[in-house]
Parts: structure tokens; C-alpha cells; sequence
């Protein structure tokens, strides 16, 4: 009687481990359908023309605008624009997940494999507190400020009051433009604060009278416009304006381009045109760049 | 029977996805950080003159010092502060004044943390400027990391020690015991391992808190000498840099987050052993 009963045990025993098993295979069954769903939507999704941009946060939001502008002239088109700093637009054209990298600087000899278009000239811009009455400063100035040299105002026409050394953190465009027009290596410089995008850093400048920092010229124009307590200093005797990198005279300056892999193609070509056509000169502006003449 | 096997199963599922979330996770990191492991030898990391990804050097020992401080000076302000709270409301404050104030501590801990970063970088930062330059430092990332573990340390010390039974207290009355007597010699030990939780909580919250301490400690990579010196948290190294580092310097910021990854578990795993010898 036990033996049957230990067998009965074990057969319903059997059976439930085979319940389980099934009932863990439909989940499966159900997890794997998901996934070759979503996989299958994946190829109809990009035969519906779609573009990839990458890079630069200095373009993004222009080339967002302009994106914006392009798929409601093209019904149809989806444009795609994500930031990441314009060594990831060169690295995802190159990798091709980006049909078009945002570059916020002329390209460097070895990267001489793509292709640049330029749409818009930037500035930076060195600020500082509206309240410090030092209104410009020489290159060499900076540089002795940026690495320690000169660390109290005075020595710079000012009050005698701390210099606060605003730098960008490393990887930025901004930063990789400063130190070129400065010539100097980032372990070199002397900060006292690591900021991220320019909002922080105007804020930064905003908060402390002593400090100085350099940011995007547009942004900083806008932010001066508004009433925000900062000032652009002039460099080299130039003042720092939109117009001045306009006219090309403003010694800190940079093209704004998008790259491509090869020569552009279909829609990629249409879009490049149309970013360097004068139906976004607007555009360009209202985000405080300076608009390219396209031959 | 069916709809308990059913339930298992998913149950099961869930569990083992939770699990496998972390396992992929510690994987993700060491196959992320792995060119520069493998390139590097360990001690670069130690031993490199400071962090300049770009110019191949490498140390992350001044980011793990300044995520320490940061931590362990937020813990210092924090835990008292909380603690005193946590006992005002349960024993101290009438009903009434004790479920706002309990409702303002609750309010405190649903604040984002950039908000706090902003008010840090407008307000707390100018504030030491004027009495100790540059303002952006250890201590504003002390100021804004304490505010905000304050209300987790609060809320989970008000949990344990509500949790404490009545009848304790009540034999603590019958005794004669003064309610300071009370709460320090019955009510504190009795709530010690919650209270121990939400510490070990609120540090784990500290170390990987990222945009506030971004906004206020001024990241610049060293080792700070005074609470007025700027200092960069490993978490804040992350988030500044990885938006735009690309190869070496990539793999680099990878191996900052697997180094913060194991200063948690580490932490964890002090928690674990303090709670064995507590019941050894």
C-alpha cells in the first residue's frame, strides 16, 4: 500500500515538475515573441526615411530646430537629433550609426575621411560678474590667470580681490578651442571650479563676483540681453559680439559643421543644403550663431 | 492550484530578472571598463600625478577621497540632526505639530535633487564666497548632500523607533524612568538596527548622489585641505565627463563607476556583517 502511495507521490511529483517546465516555456514563448516583434518593427521603422544626427550640444538645439523645419517640408521624415559632444558625432559617422555628425569645430588633420559643411560661425566668449571693472584683458593675462599667475584682480586692472578660475570639464569643444587659443595643456590650468554646459557656467559667474569663466558667445549675449549680471570681455582689442564673429574679426571663435562619412547622398544631401540655405538664417540667429553664406 | 503554481512562476521570474538586473549591470561595467583594465595596469589608478583622461593620466584616488568626505561630512551633520528629529516626533511633539512637522520632513525627501543643486549653486554657493572663496567646495557639498539624506535618515529612525512595543515603554514608565531615560536606555536600543538601516541607506545615497554635488563642489580634482577647498565626487566625475569622452577616456569613466559600484557594495556588505554580530 505504501509503495503504491510513494509511486502515486512520484508520479504526481513528475507531473507538477512538468507544469513547471511548461509554464516557464510559455513565458519564454512569450518573452522571445515580444523581442522578434519589436525586431521586426525595427527595419519598417527605418525604411520610412529617418535621419540620425549626433554630437555637439553647442548645434543640437539649432540642428533640432532645423530638423523641425525640414520634416514639415518633407512629410515623411523623421529626424533624429541627440547630443554627446562633437567627439561622438565624429565617432558615430565614422562607426555609421549617425548618418550625420554636429562638430563644433574645424575638423583636425586626422579626420581628413570626412566631410565638414559648414551652417553657423560661434564665438566664446571669457566673462565675468557685471560688477568687476575689468573690461578686457590681454591673451597673455588670461593664460596667467587660467594657470595660476595672476590669482588676485589687481594684477589685472581690478579690485584686490581671489580670482575664481571657471573651466570646463574635459572632452568639451569650448575647452579644446580655449586651450588652443591659449596654447596651453588642460594640467596646466589652475581652476578653482569644473563646470559642465554653459548655463552652468554663467550661473557660476553670475553667483561670484571674482570669478571668470568663458563660455558660447551667443549664450552669454542672450543671458547679458536679459539683465543677467555678466560681462563679455573684449579680446585683443575686439569686442565680443555675435557681429564681431559675423565679420570673422573675433579671435575666439569656430565653425559649427555637420559631417558626413563620404560625400552626401539623397536625403542627408537635401538636409545639408537646406541647413546651409538661407530659409534658416532665422533659426540661426534666433539662437544667437552666425549664419553662413552658402555659395 | 494552478493559480499558485502560476503565481510562483511569475514570482520566480521577477525575482530572478531582479537578480540578474544587478549581476548585468556589474557585467555591463566590467566590460565597459575592461580596454582600460586591461591596458592599465591597477595601480595607474593610484598612483598616476591626477585625473587628465586626455593626457593619459589616470588617478582616481583624489575623486575617491572627495566622495568619502563629502559622504562622511553629510553623515556628520545628518544623522544627529535626523535622529533628534525622529525622536522630537515620537515622543516629544503634541500630535498635531508632529504630523506637519512629520509631513515637512516627508515634503523634503520628494524635493529633486537638482532643485536642491540650484538652490546650492544661487544661494549656499555665493554665501561662503563671501566669507571664504571660491564658494563652490566641499562644504556646500557637505551643506546640500546633509539636506538632503536628512529626511531619509529621519523617516526610517521615526519608523523604527514607532515600531518600538508599547509595552516596553510602558514598562519604562512603570519604573520610574524619565523620558529622556526612556528613550536612551529602552526606545534607542530597542530601534537600533532601523535606525543602523536607514544610515547605512542614507550613506548609500551620498556616495551616488550626482547632479547636486555636481552643481556645488566645484569638481576640480584633488585633494581638498580645508572644507573650503573644491573637490569632485566619482559620481559627479561621470556625469560631467561621459557625455563626451569617447575610447580611453570612455573606458576610463567606467572604471570610476565599477570603483563606485564597489564602494556601495562594500558598504552593503558592512551592513550585512553588522547586523550578524548584532544577532551572534
Amino acid at each position: 500500500m505504501s509503495l503504491i502511495n510513494n509511486r502515486l507521490v512520484v508520479k504526481t511529483g513528475m507531473s507538477k515538475n512538468f507544469r513547471y517546465v511548461l509554464i516557464h516555456l510559455f513565458f519564454l514563448a512569450i518573452v522571445v515573441a515580444c523581442v522578434a516583434q519589436a525586431q521586426a518593427q525595427m527595419p519598417t521603422k527605418t525604411a520610412s526615411q529617418r535621419l540620425v544626427l549626433t554630437g555637439s550640444s553647442t548645434i543640437a538645439p539649432l540642428a533640432g530646430e532645423i530638423a523641425r523645419r525640414f520634416e514639415s517640408l518633407h512629410p515623411g521624415v523623421r529626424i533624429d537629433v541627440q547630443t554627446g559632444g562633437s567627439s561622438r558625432g565624429i565617432h558615430d559617422v565614422r562607426k555609421g550609426i549617425a548618418a550625420i555628425g554636429m562638430v563644433s569645430r574645424a575638423l583636425k588633420p586626422d579626420e581628413a575621411d570626412l566631410q565638414a559643411f559648414t551652417i553657423a560661425q560661434d564665438g566664446i566668449s571669457i566673462i565675468v560678474h557685471a560688477g568687476n571693472p575689468v573690461i578686457t584683458l590681454s591673451r597673455k593675462q588670461i593664460a596667467d590667470i587660467y594657470t595660476g599667475r595672476i590669482t588676485h584682480w589687481n594684477a589685472a586692472g581690478g579690485t584686490d580681490a581671489r580670482i575664481t578660475v571657471v573651466n570646463k570639464a574635459e572632452g568639451r569643444s569650448t575647452l579644446e578651442l580655449f586651450l588652443d587659443y591659449l596654447q596651453l595643456k588642460n594640467s596646466e590650468i589652475k581652476p578653482h571650479v569644473i563646470i559642465g554646459d554653459n548655463a552652468q557656467g554663467i550661473k557660476t559667474v553670475i553667483g561670484n563676483p571674482h570669478a571668470i569663466g568663458y563660455v558660447s558667445i551667443g549664450a552669454a549675449e542672450y543671458e547679458a540681453r536679459r539683465g543677467a549680471p555678466v560681462r563679455l570681455l573684449s579680446l585683443g582689442g575686439v569686442e565680443a559680439s555675435v557681429e564681431n564673429v559675423r565679420q570673422g574679426i573675433f579671435p575666439l571663435s569656430r565653425p559649427l559643421n555637420l559631417v558626413t562619412s563620404s560625400e552626401p547622398q539623397g536625403l542627408v544631401r537635401r538636409f545639408i543644403e537646406f541647413a546651409r540655405s538661407p530659409q534658416v538664417h532665422d533659426l540661426v540667429r534666433a539662437q544667437y550663431f552666425v549664419p553662413v553664406n552658402a555659395d | 492550484m494552478l493559480t499558485d503554481k502560476l503565481l510562483m512562476g511569475i514570482l520566480r521570474a521577477g525575482a530572478l530578472m531582479a537578480a540578474l538586473v544587478m549581476l548585468l549591470i556589474l557585467i555591463f561595467l566590467m566590460h565597459e571598463s575592461w580596454p582600460a583594465l586591461s591596458t592599465l595596469s591597477i595601480g595607474r589608478f593610484m598612483t598616476d600625478a591626477s585625473w587628465h583622461p586626455l593626457e593619459g593620466a589616470y588617478n582616481l584616488m583624489p575623486m575617491l577621497s572627495g566622495t568619502l568626505l563629502a559622504s562622511a561630512g553629510a553623515l556628520l551633520l545628518a544623522v544627529p540632526l535626523g535622529l533628534a528629529s525622529a525622536i522630537f516626533i515620537v515622543f516629544y511633539a503634541p500630535p498635531y505639530p508632529a504630523a506637519i512637522y512629520k509631513r515637512l520632513i516627508e515634503l523634503l525627501s520628494g524635493i529633486p535633487s537638482v532643485v536642491f543643486g540650484f538652490w546650492g549653486l544661487t544661494t549656499l554657493v555665493p554665501l561662503i564666497n563671501q566669507w571664504h572663496p571660491p564658494g563652490a567646495s566641499l562644504l556646500a557639498g557637505i551643506g546640500v548632500l546633509a539636506l538632503m539624506i536628512l529626511p531619509t535618515v529621519t523617516l526610517t529612525a521615526y519608523t523604527a523607533l514607532a515600531a518600538v512595543p508599547d509595552e516596553l515603554l510602558r514598562n519604562a514608565a512603570a519604573l520610574g524612568l524619565s523620558r529622556w531615560g526612556m528613550v536612551q536606555g529602552v526606545a534607542m536600543p530597542a530601534a537600533r538596527t532601523g535606525i543602523a538601516a536607514g544610515i547605512i541607506l542614507a550613506a548609500a545615497r551620498a556616495l551616488g548622489e550626482t547632479m547636486a554635488v555636481l552643481m556645488v563642489a566645484g569638481n576640480v580634482v584633488q585633494y581638498p585641505e580645508t572644507l573650503f577647498d573644491p573637490v569632485r565626487t566619482l559620481a559627479a566625475n561621470i556625469a560631467l565627463e561621459t557625455a563626451y569622452a569617447m575610447g580611453d577616456h570612455r573606458a576610463v569613466l567606467f572604471v570610476s563607476g565599477l570603483l563606485l559600484m564597489l564602494l556601495v557594495m562594500a558598504l552593503s556588505g558592512v551592513a550585512g556583517l553588522l547586523e550578524k554580530r548584532r544577532h551572534a
